[in-house]
């Protein structure tokens, strides 16, 4: 009984230790502008009453869901074609290694030059931070697969559009699915980065504007809604992947 | 009937070089129509990379090889393969892994898993369709890989040291299912091994390859007894003579 709950009661334990910390952080204080949890949660539950929080996340949701089916979509293709092809992979590979490097709070001001302040410019942000890991993921992935299947399909007549559909994505399907969760992780931190930079909208909104009224509950409210929203989203995925996966279940400390 | 038509496979005078090093020079080997042929040598003497250059999974640097009298040069529906680390999809359940081999054919899934579920009951399966690879002992596995192998027909079974990743108990019991097998199932069996043993057990021809570059040094047919009991071959005067005589011509060639 007590073993069937114990990863779920080992993940409140966890959760518990924190907020424990921070309120006993909160109550010291640590800092005139650091809220204790208590009120940070009050904040965050008057957010959610008078709706605030929602006509924020609706605001911020499209750049993050836009450049995420961006970044999935294209980032697995070429993703693929790195994986599959050498010369490919020495092509484009540096690309993305350097959109990952790249300080992108740098790189903002001349995609606000060239895009405005608008949608395009938070899809951009969005993108440049999730795209990379899914390609590079994905492409290790195909890269990794083992040869002996490979062989296996080739020796049993599969084409090599067959072994790539049946054999080689199916066999890089985790490790894809693990680069697409990282992938969406970077993305919420792309979304949050540009609207605190680019334009206050949404969430970025609430901070900033909570920032400067000194209503920091307010602020920390958000910045945690942030967090619970990105753990919630990565769990869907994982349940996603689970029911595509049967074949190989294993227990994760996601949920 | 002529000559060559007895011959399932015939391999004539195939070179195969890796940059500067030959792996295999000048061979010629026949492999007799419904007959088990065993490649048998110490490691390094190239008879995988022979094997994988019947199946046409690697490429001849030049020679010829003949399966029903027609040179062939890529993987065919005459030639089914067993791999030596069984090359299972473990995505997949038992009976699709089966079936694969039809499925890459375009053949019905109906008509597939019925074709496949008859193979499942051949090797001692029954219960395990729906299983997964990793659910399944090595002994298990590889008789997964050996039903697919059956269930695409083929006239050639080509086995790359099938039985060396199972157990010893268990490779005995596959090397009794194999006679069995060569009795009633007439197809022509390629097959690799190291042991000694193995290969008089099982062979109506044994190949003994030599390494660097590889040739075949001498071809042993045993059959005083071939029409006996499984269980009392290795009691066998001839059968220990065989092996006796095999080890001798080797030795000097294991360091």
């Amino acid at each position: 009984m007590l073993a069937k709950h114990r990863a779920n009661i080992l993940k409140l334990v966890s959760a518990l230790v924190v907020f424990t910390a921070w309120e006993i952080a909160g109550r010291v204080p640590v800092s005139f502008a650091f809220p204790t949890f208590f009120e940070s949660l009050s904040a965050f539950w008057a957010l959610l009453i008078d709706g605030t929080m929602f006509k924020a996340y609706a605001e911020t949701l499209k750049p993050l869901v836009i450049g995420i089916l961006i970044s999935a979509f294209f980032g697995i293709g070429i993703g693929l074609f790195v994986g599959l092809s050498r010369s490919f992979d020495w092509l484009v590979s540096p690309i993305f290694i350097v959109m990952q490097t790249a300080p992108l709070a740098a790189l903002i001001p001349l995609l606000v030059m060239a895009y405005g302040i608008g949608l395009t410019s938070k899809v951009f942000v969005v993108c440049i931070m999730a795209m990379p890991v899914i390609v590079l993921n994905t492409g290790g992935a195909v890269r990794n697969t083992p040869v002996n299947l490979i062989e296996m399909g080739e020796a049993f007549l599969g084409s090599r559009f067959q072994v790539i559909m049946k054999i080689i994505l199916p066999s890089a399907f985790p490790i894809i699915f693990a680069g697409l969760r990282l992938g969406v992780s970077a993305g919420f931190i792309g979304a949050i980065l540009s609207e605190l930079k680019i334009t206050p909208t949404g969430v970025g909104d609430i901070i900033t504007y909570s920032r400067s009224i000194a209503d920091y509950p307010s602020m920390y409210a958000a910045i945690a809604s942030i967090i619970i929203l990105a753990v919630l989203f990565l769990n869907v995925l994982e349940r996603i992947e689970n029911k595509l996966l049967q074949g190989s279940r294993k227990p994760s400390a996601l949920d | 009937m002529t000559k060559s038509t007895d011959n399932a496979v015939t391999v004539r005078n195939v070179y195969k070089n890796y940059g500067s090093t030959e792996a295999l020079r000048d061979l010629s080997l026949d492999f007799p129509r419904g007959q088990l042929t065993s490649l048998l040598g110490p490691s390094g003497c190239g008879k995988t990379t022979l094997l994988k250059i019947i199946a046409g999974l690697l490429p001849a640097t030049s020679g010829e090889i003949l399966v029903n009298g027609e040179v062939v040069k890529a993987p065919g529906p005459d030639r089914a393969f067993v791999f030596q680390d069984f090359a299972l999809m473990p995505w997949a359940s038992v009976i699709r892994n089966v079936a694969f081999g039809l499925e890459l054919r375009g053949v019905a899934k109906s008509e597939r898993e019925g074709i496949a579920q008859k193979y499942i009951n051949e090797v001692g399966l029954t219960g395990f369709e729906h299983s997964f690879p990793h659910e399944l002992s090595g002994g298990m596995r590889q008789r997964v890989g050996l039903a697919r192998a059956l269930s695409v027909d083929a006239q050639v079974l080509l086995m790359d040291e099938p039985f060396s990743a199972v157990d010893e108990q268990t490779r005995r019991k596959f090397q009794e299912d194999l006679l069995g097998l060569v009795k009633n199932e007439n197809k022509t069996f390629i097959f690799v091994t190291h042991s000694i043993e193995e290969a008089v057990y099982v062979s109506d021809q044994i190949a003994i390859l030599l390494p660097r570059p590889s040739r075949v040094m001498e071809i042993i047919r045993p059959s005083g007894f071939r029409h006996k009991d499984v269980d009392s071959i290795r009691r066998e005067p001839e059968y220990l003579d065989i092996v006796d005589r095999i080890w001798a011509s080797l030795r000097s060639y294991v360091e």
